[in-house]
C-alpha cells in the first residue's frame, strides 16, 4: 500500500471544508456580539429573540437558540464532508480511519440495542447524537446552548414520538387501538397519559439537565463575585476590584456541567430513542401480517 | 398592598425551596441505591463492568426525571410566577 501525496487542490479543499466547519460558530458569536444588548452575564434569561416573523395565526419568533441550532446543523454537515473527503475503498487518510471507526461503533450500538430490523436507524441516531452533543458543547464558546431552550429539545422528542407511533402502527391499526385497552379497559386514560408522558419526559430530562448546569454555573459565579467583594473589597485600588475568587473555580464545574453532562445527556437521549422505538415495535404481529399479505398475493 | 405582595413573594420563594428540596430527595435515594447495587454486581462479576455501567447510567437518567420536574417547577416559581401573580393581584385590586 502506498500513500500518495495529496496535491495542492486536495489540500485547498480540505482547508476550505475545515474553515466552513468553524464558520457557523464564528457567525453565531458575531451575531451575539453585534445584536445582543450587553449584559454582565449574571442574569438567568431565556434565549434572546432576534426578530419575529408575522404570520396570520401565530407570530414566529426567531430566537438565539434556533439560530445556534442552525449553526450546529451546518457545522455538522461540513464536518461530515471533511471526514469523507477523498474517501477510497482502500484506506489512504487518517480521517477515513476515524470516520470508519465512528460508523462502525454506531452500527454496533444500534445493532445491540435495536436488532437487525432497525439497522436503517443508524444515520438518524448519529444525527441526533451529533446535534445534541455539539449543541450542548457550543456553550463552551460562550453561545446560548440550543439544548437549554425547551423548544429545541421538544422538537426532537416530538420527532421520536412520531417514530414510536409509526412503529406501533406497523402491527395494524386495530392492534394499536387494542393496546390502549390493556390490561383492562378501565386503564384507557392512564394508557393515553403514558403515551403522552414519553415525549414530555424526554424533553424535560434533556432540557432540565442542561439548564440546571447553566443556572448553577451562573449562581456560582454570582456567589464568587459577592465573596470577592466581601473579602477583598476593603483593599485599596487594584486588589479591591480584581476578581480573585472567580479565576479557575467556575472552570471545574464547567468541566462537569458542560463537557460531561452535555455528552452524557446526548448519549442518554439517543439510548432512550432507540429503546422506545425498538420496544414499541410489535414484531410478532408485524410478521404475522406480512405473512398474511404474502399469502393473499400468492392466491390472487 | 405591599404586605400582600411581600407575602406572595415569600410564598413563591418558600414554594420553590420546598419543591426542589423534596423533589431532590427521591432521585437522590433512588440513584444511590442503584449505584450501590451496581457496585455489588461489578464486585461479583468484574467482567460485566461495561454492561452494568451503561445500564446504570441509563437507569440513573430515568430516575433523575422526577428531580428535574421539581427543578423546573422551582425555576418557574422563582423566575416567572412572582411577576404573573403580582400582575394578577394589581389587576384584582383595581
Amino acid at each position: 500500500m502506498q500513500f500518495k501525496k495529496p496535491d495542492a487542490k486536495f489540500k485547498a479543499v480540505d482547508i476550505l471544508l475545515l474553515f466552513l466547519t468553524a464558520l457557523p460558530f464564528l457567525a453565531a458569536i458575531a451575531l451575539k456580539v453585534l445584536f445582543m444588548p450587553a449584559g454582565d452575564g449574571m442574569e438567568i434569561t431565556g434565549a434572546f429573540i432576534f426578530f419575529t416573523i408575522k404570520l396570520p395565526v401565530m407570530d414566529l419568533p426567531i430566537s438565539e437558540a434556533q439560530v445556534n441550532s442552525w449553526a450546529v446543523v451546518v457545522s455538522v454537515l461540513f464536518l461530515c464532508l471533511y471526514l469523507t473527503h477523498g474517501i477510497r475503498a482502500r484506506v489512504t487518510t487518517k480521517r477515513q480511519i476515524l470516520a470508519e471507526w465512528a460508523v462502525e461503533k454506531l452500527d454496533n450500538l444500534v445493532k445491540e440495542n435495536m436488532g437487525d430490523f432497525f439497522m436503517g436507524f443508524a444515520p438518524f441516531v448519529c444525527a441526533i447524537l451529533m446535534l445534541s452533543a455539539l449543541s450542548s458543547l457550543s456553550s463552551l464558546l460562550g453561545l446560548f446552548a440550543p439544548t437549554s431552550d425547551l423548544n429545541i429539545a421538544a422538537g426532537w422528542a416530538l420527532l421520536v414520538f412520531f417514530l414510536i407511533t409509526y412503529y406501533k402502527l406497523k402491527g395494524g391499526p386495530l392492534y394499536y387501538i387494542k393496546g390502549f385497552f390493556e390490561p383492562l379497559p378501565v386503564m384507557l386514560p392512564m394508557n393515553i397519559l403514558g403515551e403522552v408522558a414519553t415525549p414530555v419526559a424526554m424533553t424535560l430530562r434533556h432540557y432540565g439537565n442542561i439548564l440546571s448546569g447553566s443556572v448553577i454555573s451562573i449562581l456560582l459565579a454570582g456567589a464568587l463575585q459577592a465573596l470577592t467583594k466581601m473579602v477583598l473589597g476593603k483593599l485599596p485600588g487594584f486588589f479591591g476590584e480584581f476578581p480573585f475568587f472567580q479565576i479557575g473555580i467556575p472552570a471545574v464545574l464547567s468541566v462537569y456541567f458542560d463537557l460531561f453532562s452535555g455528552c452524557l445527556q446526548a448519549f442518554i437521549f439517543v439510548m432512550l430513542t432507540m429503546l422506545f422505538v425498538s420496544t414499541s415495535f410489535p414484531a410478532d404481529e408485524y410478521w404475522k401480517r406480512m405473512n398474511k399479505k404474502a399469502k393473499k398475493q400468492k392466491l390472487s | 398592598m405591599e404586605l400582600a405582595i411581600g407575602i406572595m413573594l415569600c410564598g413563591c420563594a418558600l414554594g420553590a425551596g420546598i419543591a426542589i428540596g423534596i423533589g431532590a430527595l427521591g432521585p437522590g435515594l433512588g440513584e444511590g441505591s442503584a449505584v450501590a447495587k451496581a457496585c455489588e454486581a461489578i464486585g461479583r462479576q468484574p467482567e460485566s463492568k461495561s454492561d452494568v455501567t451503561s445500564t446504570l447510567i441509563l437507569g440513573c437518567a430515568l430516575a433523575e426525571t422526577t428531580g428535574l420536574y421539581a427543578l423546573i417547577i422551582a425555576l418557574l416559581l422563582i423566575l416567572l410566577a412572582p411577576g404573573r401573580f403580582v400582575d394578577l393581584l394589581v389587576n384584582a385590586v383595581k
